[in-house]
């Protein structure tokens, strides 16, 4: 078989030392599920400096392609943790989405129209390169123990606000104490289950088809859409390409289709057959069938436990929401236990985990709803706005904003964070406080010339000076980095060199602008010229600690 | 914030209105919901302001 799927690696499950102790090891961070949300979790706790254990019922990768498409956010993380070039490398980069309705092309679109980025709108990879990848960086820090076969069947909260984990083995269970525990354990969440919470929401009557089909065709590199092609009797088809000459096929199917019969062979082999033509050679890699939901927990944040992925939330495909959105999930709670851990943060930075995740999953269900009301329409009058907006669409510009084959992942702003400082002065673009930085290509002494390279991992103020031989800037607390973008110059260590005036612009910078940016690459504060303090201020608010604290703490008390 | 202009502001009312009613002859009911459908998202274009098309959506539904 051609597919990466034959051949997926098996990890070695070994007896954990605490089998029949009476003792229980308590450990700082257990990450539970060892999916690309959990695997990202322990590289980027590893990364700041934490050993994790990881827990996972299984020993291999995900079975089927399961997620594909990782936007560029995702990619930037992953290149935070060291692996996004292998990632890139295998993926298909694709930046262009192509609509169809019956017969004919309405529209096309590019997701990343601007150049001067490093990483494109979207690769796609299959599930189970990305968990192999994850697995493989995750050795390679070496911070995370990795224990393949451990089930976790038992979840209490201990009364010091720890959480006690039973977990079982072929060799029998043992217990395990921890600060706290991600739940990366999926839809199906057990831990969720056993903190007999909710997954409140809603679930569609709508099914999709998913086959993997491997074959040599020349679609090119592009998500394409279809709305009532002719070879899928007046449904919805969407394609994919994927390594490994791989492709992704989205069939939608009528709700009283029955999902056991639609995943067998002979069923789906036909509809293929007459989406490609009956002489086209091709293999069947993967089936299944899933049903549009969108649903989340109340909260995230239960005590010693944080919920993130699809454990917290899931939403309808079509948008690649659902993976995208576990990996910012850990990508802002990572930080923030890193920071607790270390001292440098009370607890109660914890709680704005909930604050910031919360709005983003609300924003993917809100998303990933009007996507599926588009896709599936409920009643006649839907039926005529989605013909009339297809119909207008092919020369309407305004009508192609209308139509929606899925709105496709982008970076959540944290607008209404606790940690953020709002603007106290004019910026007409620009991150503004809680959006994610933006990338530029500048020039540099080594490393890649990329600006965000130059961020993340830690608090870093990023300055913008015309001249690099400016004056340094007072102020800067401990703790802070400072990268500088000069208009002109030489690049040398925290230097970087903006040549075309890229950066600049991409941030709304004129000399002295400067920004505070978190270790998530969030932008936290940002001045025109940070004021004696204002600096300290921020960084304050940012790792959540209570402005009377601080002024205490500032006058030295 | 603008309203919804709700004092006459067609020019020719009964001329309007008969090319409405004859843009729809001949079609059968799905046709005529389409064709009723882009009418409403052209017009919704063209006054952008969310305010007027909430307010125009609360009146057609009979919510005022």
């Amino acid at each position: 078989m051609a597919g990466g799927l034959a051949d997926r690696p098996r990890y070695a499950y070994a007896a954990p030392p605490e089998l029949g102790q009476d003792s229980v090891r308590r450990a700082p961070i257990v990450i539970v599920g060892a999916g690309p949300v959990g695997l990202c979790a322990a590289a980027e706790l590893a990364m700041l400096g934490h050993d994790t254990i990881l827990l996972d019922e299984d020993d291999t990768v995900s079975v089927g392609s399961r997620a594909i498409c990782w936007a560029k956010r995702t990619l930037e993380i992953f290149d935070r943790i060291g692996v996004g070039d292998r990632m890139v490398g295998k993926g298909v980069v694709w930046n262009r989405g192509r609509l169809f309705h019956r017969d004919r092309e309405v529209y096309n679109f590019d997701l990343l129209p601007e150049p001067g980025h490093q990483r494109p709108a979207f690769i796609n990879l299959q599930q189970y390169y990305v968990e192999e990848y994850l697995v493989d960086r995750v050795q390679e820090l070496g911070r995370t123990d990795i224990r393949w076969r451990n089930r976790v069947v038992g979840l209490d909260v201990l009364p010091d606000g720890g959480a006690r984990l039973t977990v079982e083995t072929p060799d029998g269970n043992y217990r395990l104490d921890a600060d706290y525990v991600l739940a990366a354990d999926g839809v199906r969440s057990p831990i969720r289950r056993m903190m007999g919470l909710d997954f409140k929401g809603k679930v569609f009557e709508d099914r999709f088809l998913i086959a993997d089909v491997i074959m040599k065709a020349d679609f090119p590199s592009e998500r394409w859409f279809w709305f009532e092609p002719p070879f899928h009797s007046g449904q919805s088809v969407l394609l994919h390409r994927q390594p490994d000459d791989v492709f992704r096929i989205d069939f939608q199917l009528d709700p009283s289709a029955d999902p056991e019969e639609e995943r067998k062979p002979e069923n789906v082999v036909p509809r293929l057959q007459q989406m490609l033509g009956p002489d086209k050679p091709f293999d069947l890699e993967w089936v299944s069938v899933y049903t549009f939901t969108c649903r989340r927990m109340e909260r995230f944040h239960h005590g010693p436990v944080f919920f993130v992925g699809d454990s917290a939330h899931v939403v309808s495909p079509f948008g690649a929401r659902g993976g995208n959105g576990g990996i910012q999930d850990v990508d802002a709670l990572c930080w923030r236990l890193a920071a607790v851990l270390n001292g440098t943060a009370p607890a109660a930075l914890l709680d704005s985990y909930d604050a910031e995740r919360i709005p983003a999953a609300d924003e993917n269900l809100l998303n990933s709803t009007r996507s599926t009301d588009f896709i599936t329409p409920k009643n006649e009058a839907s039926v005529a706005f989605r013909e009339a907006a297809l119909d207008l669409a092919a020369d309407l510009p305004f009508a192609r904003r209308v139509v929606n084959s899925g709105r496709l992942s982008l970076p959540h702003t944290y607008a209404a964070t606790p940690l953020s400082t709002p603007d106290g002065d004019a910026w007409s673009g620009g991150p503004r406080p809680g959006a994610p930085a933006p990338d530029a290509p500048v020039q540099v002494a080594e490393g890649e010339p990329w600006l965000l390279r130059r961020l993340g991992g830690r608090f870093t103020l990023l300055r913008f000076v015309d001249d690099p031989a400016a004056a340094a800037l007072g102020g800067v607390p401990d703790g802070v980095d400072v990268v500088t973008v000069a208009r002109s110059g030489r690049p040398d260590g925290a230097t970087v060199i903006d040549r075309d005036g890229t950066a600049f612009a991409r941030w709304d910078a004129a000399d002295g602008s400067a920004y505070l940016v978190r270790p998530d690459q969030h932008v936290a504060a940002r001045w025109r010229t940070p004021e004696p303090g204002a600096i300290a201020t921020a960084l304050a608010r940012a790792l959540g600690r209570p402005a009377a604290a601080e002024a205490r703490r500032a006058a030295g008390g | 914030m603008t309203t919804l202009k709700t004092d006459l502001n067609l020019t020719d009312a009964d001329g309007f209105y008969e090319r409405l009613i004859e843009a729809h002859r001949g079609l059968d009911g799905p046709a005529s919901r389409r064709l009723n459908a882009k009418l409403v998202l052209l017009l919704a274009n063209h006054v952008g302001d969310a305010a007027v098309l909430d307010e125009a959506l609360r009146i057609a539904r009979g919510e005022r």
